[in-house]
């Protein structure tokens, strides 16, 4: 009781403003439905997205498919506001997994040998991070875990030390999670 | 009042020793780890720093006896944090208040050769998972993966959450192994230089990449046993917002990470006595770290790279060249940034050239990576 006492108190001190979810070919933001498409596809999904919100930055087509998605979340609740005291937290479960598989089927054959930097690259789960940063100029505090499942309260009590010691004023948590066609990104804002 | 977070027992597996003061002995006689090998077949062989498999099977064999490693089987990156996280398990106990912290880039990415699907062992928290049990930790392992400055990241990680009030202490453990993965990825960026890196060096012309494991044990509540303590004071990893693989040419996130840290600590420049820099021997990392060392004012505090000896081992690097810099004041010594002879930035640095005694009381670690990451703690000798 005392814990569960003591976790209260802590949920209101942090405030939750904004949070997107991105499943199942639909974009979600606040509970309101902001793209949907019949599209399974993930890489068609996420094209389609790009288009119908207009986000207009041609980066985005060559980034990889966990950093696509990353920053379809992010660009929902990021929007064109000022983020220079917001960090970035980070987590999933299949780490860069999705790019390490196809590099690795660039270098599996010495016959057919041909590994590609702008592929390479990507093989890092904290790209993403990088990726949202450079979108938005965020020269701030930023990490990415690697944790067996979702866990809120990990990114939560990480954000909230960030909020206290002073290093941003906003911490944008993310799980996102995404291995070829399996893929689920839940993002939120968090201030103090 | 926050609570004084200290580090206060430490390990190391590298191709320089299975232990901290056979590494040390080691960079006193100016050996490097740093040799050719040959890593991918049909390939010319590249500058690697790489442990002996033969001499690493042996040390495991010698310190796990069959009971415990005959049921499961370990990759030889598990044998490697097995071996470095043993003496810290030994002789600190595990509660259910005690954090796991793994840093890893890419942890056991050779097991994907030739795979048509994902074998669990390539998951990160499976690797850490199994490691963490082997020891009987209690709580939930986290990895931290944040490219090269990973290792930097864990020291903070632990520091952060036990403030917090989260855990009591934590065990943090870092490394990566040489994989054709790896190797034939920075190949393919011409990043990997021609011979033994030469970190600042006007000649320098990539990086070697290398191979180790390092563990740290970190806690608010130090024994009176203990041998040493260094107090974690402060920390910060901030983003360049520049590029994904390119440097900052400013430097931005390197000096606002040092500036952050510092503020945090609380101390001046001038208090610094020693900085261990990240140096990784290509063009644009050690130029840009050279100008964000400037726009602090902290051109003229003796500094190295240790990736002359160690090459650059990823996810393990930053905590390896934080024990080594820790070893370095507990020892009064500074160790050379070796290979470095003639000025390569357009920026001074106070490059150290020879061992030398000195008297060191606070230390600045940095790193910086892909994705644009940046990352720099202070440390203080108690």
């Amino acid at each position: 009781m005392r814990q569960l006492f003591w976790k209260n108190v802590k949920m209101k001190m942090m405030e939750k403003t904004d949070i997107c979810t991105i499943q199942n070919s639909k974009i979600v933001l606040n509970n309101n439905i902001i793209f949907e498409t019949p599209t399974e596809n993930f890489s068609d999904f996420a094209k389609e997205a790009y288009k119908s919100l207009e986000l207009n930055y041609p980066k985005f087509h060559k980034m990889d498919n966990l950093s696509k998605l990353a920053f379809l979340a992010s660009e929902m609740i990021l929007k064109d506001e000022d983020h220079s005291r917001t960090a970035l937290v980070f987590a999933n479960r299949s780490s860069s997994l999705d790019t390490d598989f196809k590099y690795q089927e660039s270098i599996n054959s010495q016959q057919n040998y041909f590994p590609s930097p702008a592929v390479f690259v990507y093989t890092l789960p904290n790209i993403c991070v990088g990726e949202i940063s450079i979108k938005h100029k965020m020269q701030t505090e930023n990490a990415f875990f690697v944790l067996d499942e979702f866990d809120e309260q990990f990114l939560n009590d990480y954000a909230a030390q960030i909020l206290r010691s002073g290093k941003a004023d906003k911490v944008l948590c993310g799980w996102v999670e995404l291995y070829q066609e399996s893929y689920k990104a839940f993002v939120y804002l968090l201030t103090l | 009042m926050r609570k004084e977070i200290y580090i206060t027992d430490y390990n190391c597996v590298t191709p320089l020793g299975f232990d901290v003061s056979s590494n040390w002995n080691a960079l006193l006689e100016g050996k490097s780890g740093v040799a050719l090998h040959k890593i991918i077949e049909n390939q010319e062989p590249f500058y690697a720093s790489m442990i002996d498999s033969e001499k690493l099977n042996k040390e495991f064999n010698r310190f796990f006896d069959s009971a415990q490693n005959d049921s499961t089987g370990f990759t030889r990156l598990e044998k490697m944090f097995l071996l470095s996280l043993k003496p810290l398990v030994e002789k600190h106990q595990i509660s259910d208040e005690t954090a796991f912290i793994l840093s890893t880039t890419k942890g056991n990415i050779s097991l994907l050769k030739n795979q048509e699907t994902l074998p669990e062992g390539v998951f990160l928290s499976n690797l850490a998972q199994k490691i963490a049990d082997f020891f009987g930790f209690k709580t939930k392992p986290i990895v931290v993966s944040n490219a090269c400055v990973s290792g930097v990241m864990a020291i903070a990680l632990a520091k952060n959450m036990i403030q917090a009030g989260k855990y009591k202490d934590a065990f943090v453990v870092a490394g990566d192994e040489i994989s054709e993965f790896v190797i034939s990825g920075f190949n393919s960026f011409q990043a990997i230089g021609t011979d033994i890196c030469k970190p600042y060096d006007k000649n320098r012309d990539g990086i070697n990449i290398g191979e180790a494991t390092a563990a740290v044990y970190i806690t608010s509540e130090p024994n009176q046993n203990e041998k040493f303590s260094f107090k974690v004071l402060g920390d910060s990893a901030i983003n360049d917002a520049n590029h994904i693989s390119g440097p900052s040419r400013t430097g931005d996130g390197l000096f606002a990470s040092i500036k952050n840290a510092m503020t945090e600590a609380n101390i001046s420049v001038e208090k610094i006595d020693f900085i261990s820099a990240h140096g990784t021997a290509t063009i644009y990392n050690d130029e840009m770290e050279a100008i964000a060392f400037n726009r602090m004012g902290l051109q003229n505090i003796p500094l190295n790279s240790m990736k002359g000896y160690y090459g650059h081992c990823l996810g393990a690097s930053g905590l390896l060249e934080s024990i080594i810099s820790m070893e370095s004041a507990l020892q009064n010594t500074l160790i050379p940034s070796k290979n470095f002879e003639e000025t390569g930035t357009s920026q001074p640095l106070n490059i150290i050239k020879e061992n030398q005694p000195a008297e060191i009381k606070y230390i600045l670690k940095t790193a910086s990576g892909f994705g644009g990451c940046n990352a720099a703690i202070v440390l203080e000798k108690c």
